[in-house]
């Protein structure tokens, strides 16, 4: 495994198979008495905010912790980046305070990827602007895997606002390498440009994609990143391309809904949708603690030199 | 458990213990548990993975043919707790799986192939406190190799195998390798198992 988690796209499908199977085995931690493990003691963890996020953070924040290592929270809010401090200057500190890992969540596409020229520690990306989020698209396949017992050959429809969302990206990077087949459905002015050159395929018509899906994931419409008028009004939005219970009926028996958070209820997810068996939106929660804990340990808790004496 | 062995294939030299010596050990040990525990009660039986599961649930088998009533066998991954993992690269977890009876006020019977440094039962130890409280734990191992590191020992010992530090050791069980052995051999590297 590479020493950063940068992208979806730097995981071969060893490694995205050795972080789901690890998880599988730190998710049967949270039913024990002492729900904690002293692998990472002594080891720094800095997680690196400049962005606003509740389940994110706290999600890291606990799997920190649970693997014994030092968490330092930094809120880009109150701290010297109010002030004007660059990224690079701020990563200095965090360099001279020894931290062994750095979780950053920022507005600006590729922050985490200049910070990993930086700092000594692994960089673990918790979402940057419109790129991606990789831990993420590790626990919505891993809640897949555990929903529906494999991920190979699986129909995964992902609906929404992909143009600006890191969570499809990092999806499709991800469920490509590990052999599931996407198609995205959004209106034609929600998609990237370069939409062609993503590993799936695109479809306008939500209720003919939803039939033949085993997952139906649906994205918030991003409305602080727009910029722009990207559609007529949101009651349009929500007829053409929201997900309420007459559409799900149209999902195979099995299908489940999943939802990245936070939701807007009644825009792209009905609430009686979000609430229903069919939703995974509160075990994707619960999920990404175990699979961060299994991104920290892979990434933490072996050491570069005896990687490198591994390999040869 | 035998890593360097594993990964650089090196096939060790004589077999020090026949799949017949093996049955008989795990036969003589499971008298010995059902003797220093009045029966088997309240034991529960950890195998260490890799080899020490299948050896776990062997004895348990062993157990419940002589006392005729199912005894608990699970198993117990200590690699969250090892002291080397800053030594090695990260590693892929075993499985861990506690009956469903648990182990508070149990007699817990740990099962490990090989014990050499008790780096492994010591971390194992560890691993127990956060699962619950036993009554006792107890420790069985197919092969002491000797050289301990630790203030640690085995209350069941299938067969004390002198060895120089230079020594592989490696067991086979049916269950993982197909075929039911203890080797004996010369490695290259320096010392990995526990």
């Amino acid at each position: 495994m590479n020493r950063h988690l940068i992208s979806a796209a730097d995981l071969s499908l060893d490694d995205a198979l050795l972080i789901l199977d690890t998880a599988d085995e730190l998710a049967q931690m949270s039913e024990r008495p002492v729900k904690k493990l002293p692998t990472l003691r002594g080891r720094t963890v800095v997680n690196l905010f400049y962005e606003d996020s509740t389940r994110t953070r706290i999600s890291f924040e606990a799997a920190a912790k649970r693997l014994s290592a030092d968490v330092i929270t930094f809120s880009a809010k109150g701290s010297s980046v109010a002030k004007g401090e660059s990224l690079k200057d701020t990563a200095l500190t965090l360099e001279a305070m020894g931290a062994d890992a750095v979780v950053i969540r920022h507005s600006a596409s590729g922050a985490p990827h200049r910070l990993a020229g930086w700092v000594r520690g692994s960089v673990v990306n918790a979402g940057d602007g419109t790129h991606e989020h990789p831990t993420q698209a590790l626990l919505d396949a891993f809640t897949m895997r555990r929903r529906l017992g494999r991920l190979d050959g699986i129909r995964v429809t992902i609906v929404g606002d992909i143009l600006h969302s890191r969570v499809a990206r990092s999806n499709v990077l991800l469920l490509n390498t590990l052999g599931a087949e996407v198609t995205l459905v959004a209106p034609p002015t929600l998609l990237p440009v370069a939409i062609g050159s993503w590993p799936c395929s695109v479809c306008y018509d939500l209720d003919a994609a939803l039939p033949k899906a085993d997952v139906v994931m649906m994205l918030r419409v991003q409305q602080e990143r727009m910029n722009a008028a990207y559609f007529p009004s949101v009651r349009e939005y929500s007829r053409r391309y929201g997900l309420d219970a007459a559409r799900m009926a149209l999902l195979p028996e099995h299908g489940i809904v999943m939802h990245p958070g936070p939701m807007n209820r009644g825009v792209e997810i009905a609430a009686e949708v979000a609430d229903s068996t069919r939703s995974t939106i509160v075990e994707q929660v619960a999920n990404g603690v175990s699979v961060r804990m299994a991104v920290l340990y892979l990434l933490l808790s072996g050491s570069p030199e005896a990687e490198r004496g591994e390999q040869q | 458990m035998m890593h360097a062995a594993d990964k650089l294939g090196i096939p060790p030299a004589k077999a020090v213990l026949e799949a017949d010596e093996i049955r008989r050990a795990l036969t003589r040990i499971a008298h010995e548990i059902l003797e220093r525990t009045n029966g088997a009660d309240d034991v529960v039986l950890l195998g260490i993975p890799t080899r020490g599961v299948p050896l776990a649930r062997r004895l348990a088998e062993r157990l419940a043919q002589v006392e005729g009533r199912p005894v608990p066998a699970g198993s117990l991954d200590i690699t969250m707790y090892r002291d080397d993992l800053r030594l090695r690269p990260a590693r892929a977890l075993g499985h861990t799986e506690v009956p469903a009876s648990g182990i508070d006020d149990k007699v817990v019977v740990l099962v490990d192939d090989v014990l050499y440094s008790g780096r492994t039962v010591r971390a194992a130890l560890d691993a127990l406190g956060d699962l619950g409280r036993p009554r006792a734990v107890q420790l069985a191992v197919l092969v002491d190799r000797g050289h301990r590191e630790l203030p640690i020992r085995a209350d069941y010992v299938g067969k004390n195998l002198p060895t120089s530090q230079r020594e592989v050791v490696r067991v086979l069980v049916t269950e993982i390798d197909d075929q039911d052995a203890v080797l004996l051999g010369d490695s290259p590297v320096s010392r990995e198992g526990s």
